[in-house]
């Protein structure tokens, strides 16, 4: 790509003309976008697991970077991101998807893994309690996305179910293009019997979302 | 005033989690009051003290203090500068946050090795950082001092659209950005309010309020921390301490809080 390979000295030069001619010089937004990666590869520092490669972007998180100037995503991109995900959705080869619900909320709980002074020997939590309502005796839960109080008991646990729960924690946004919530299993944060125990938290009739 | 038997206090309502956990919000409205309480007494007082020191201390192979450092409105003038920064510098050519400016200071005007004056830039418990210290006495040079960071000079525009994209930037193994945790209001992770730092009321009173004393950590920590520490939180790799980027990010955030009046070193959860 043309526009990733400009130079400081290149936009250097464009702000001297814009100085000389006492007018602000005109620096699109894909050249400040371009600017910042260049910046962000050089003043950070690979730690721990943490390395500069995690700066790197996916069509999704590219396409999904977006300032409010630039609004939201136009229906036809958002369709495009959540039909690339939804198809590199993995399902079980077993073809079971309720794990166990007690280590499901041990998970759920969990806020560990993959920052640059996490143990990366150690399982990663999902932390879902940062972000959801989940059981009612946990008060202290988060609010980024929607409650799922009571998930199971309000949607069922029909095999359909099972397999839109599974696929919305394994990839978001095979549903919904630029969730805030992260890909669990297509990023590879959680394993497969991870999601599995989550699964079983969210639907199993025995799990305290559901009491 | 009795900060130390105040501050046990504090320590001791926020220490255990679970409690914090159970109690929720009364908990979290009780720190708020004893955090008014605190306010005339707050321990950030030592390191505004041990900062002052450091400012008029003669130093490095040039034998100088940092009196003779600019800080943007003249060489040794503390007062109201930290409310303009970050800020184009004709001297350098370069937009600089207060960090970079020190360091520039420290290294070019007292002559002190770099490698040296970066070698601890967050205190770490039982050892202090100048940076911290120094931006404790600074900072509270500016309280009571609206906001006022410039955008005239093409070079602090570009700052500011950089710091921008950088804190719109997605990424890592858990696809976050600054705007994932800090561009809706009314939010929250667990129990913490989250700033929507992209909405003028909600930056300026996160901006205003670091440094801060932190209770949970017994540290006053920069702005310069919470920044490398909400990283850490976005699985991003180590930030580099007074780096283009973080002058970037830190210009985004200080231009959003224009207007608002500086009060800080506060004191916080
Ligand atoms: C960083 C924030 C964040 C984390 C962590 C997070 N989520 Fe989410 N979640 C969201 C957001 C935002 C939405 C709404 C947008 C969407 O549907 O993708 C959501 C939506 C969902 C939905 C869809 C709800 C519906 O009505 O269909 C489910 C189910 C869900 N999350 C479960 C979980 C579970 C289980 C975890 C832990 C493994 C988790 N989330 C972790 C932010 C998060
Ligand atoms: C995964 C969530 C998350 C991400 C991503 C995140 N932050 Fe934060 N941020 C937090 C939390 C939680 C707090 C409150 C921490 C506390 O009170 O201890 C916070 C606090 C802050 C504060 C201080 C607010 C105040 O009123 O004291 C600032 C400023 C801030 N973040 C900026 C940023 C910037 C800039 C980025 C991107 C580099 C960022 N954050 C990324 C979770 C996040």
């Amino acid at each position: 790509m043309k526009i990733m390979s400009i130079s400081n000295k290149s936009l250097d030069v464009l702000l001297a003309v814009g100085l000389l001619t006492s007018c602000v010089a005109f620096v699109s937004d894909s050249e400040y976008r371009a600017q910042a990666m260049k910046l962000m590869g050089a003043d950070f520092k690979a730690r721990g697991q943490a390395g500069l490669d995690r700066l790197n972007q996916d069509e999704a998180n590219a396409a999904c970077s977006r300032t409010p100037a630039d609004g939201p995503l136009s229906k036809s991109a958002s369709a495009a991101i959540e039909k690339a995900n939804f198809a590199r959705l993995k399902y079980p080869a077993d073809g079971k998807l309720l794990g166990d619900w007690r280590e499901g909320e041990r998970i759920a709980q969990s806020g560990v893994g993959k920052q640059f002074n996490d143990d990366p020997s150690r399982p990663a939590g999902a932390n879902c309690y940062a972000c959801h309502q989940l059981a009612p005796k946990e008060l202290s839960f988060g609010t980024i996305g929607p409650s799922l109080l009571g998930f199971g008991k309000l949607r069922g646990t029909s095999r359909a179910i099972q397999e839109y729960t599974f696929g919305k924690l394994y990839n978001p946004q095979a549903y919904t293009a630029c969730s805030n919530m992260p890909r669990f299993g297509h990023n590879g944060i959680l394993t497969e019997a991870q999601i599995k125990d989550l699964v079983a938290l969210l639907l199993d009739p025995e799990s305290p979302v559901n009491k | 005033m009795k900060i130390s038997a105040l501050l046990a206090f504090l320590v001791g309502a926020v220490a255990s989690n679970t409690v914090l956990a159970q109690a929720g919000a009364d908990s979290v409205r009780q720190i708020e009051k004893y955090r008014d309480a605190l306010m005339d007494g707050n321990p950030a007082d030592l390191w505004e003290a041990r900062g002052e020191e450091l400012w008029k201390r003669v130093r490095g192979p040039r034998a100088v203090s940092l009196e003779h450092c600019d800080l943007g409105k003249g060489p040794g003038v503390v007062k109201g500068a930290y409310a303009e920064l970050p800020r184009y510098f004709a001297d350098v050519d370069k937009v600089m946050d207060l960090e970079t400016r020190l360091v520039y200071c420290m290294t070019v005007l007292q002559g002190l090795p770099r490698g040296e004056v970066l070698r601890r830039t967050f205190g770490d418990g039982s050892n202090r950082s100048d940076f911290e210290s120094l931006a404790a006495f600074i900072t509270a040079e500016s309280k009571g001092v609206k906001m006022a960071v410039g955008m005239n000079h093409p070079k602090e525009k570009e700052a500011f659209k950089l710091g921008e994209k950088i804190f719109f930037h997605r990424g890592g193994p858990h696809d976050f950005s600054c705007a994932t945790c800090h561009s809706e209001s009314g939010k929250r992770i667990r129990l913490q309010d989250l700033p929507n730092l992209t909405d003028e009321k909600d930056a300026q009173r996160a901006y205003t309020t670091w440094p801060a004393y932190r209770v949970s950590q017994g540290e006053l920590r920069s702005m310069q921390w919470r920044l490398y520490d909400c990283f850490r939180q976005q699985r991003f790799p180590e930030l580099t301490f007074a780096s283009d980027t973080s002058v970037a990010l830190t210009m985004f955030l200080a231009r959003n809080a224009n207007g608002g009046v500086f009060n800080a070193p506060a004191i916080k959860r």
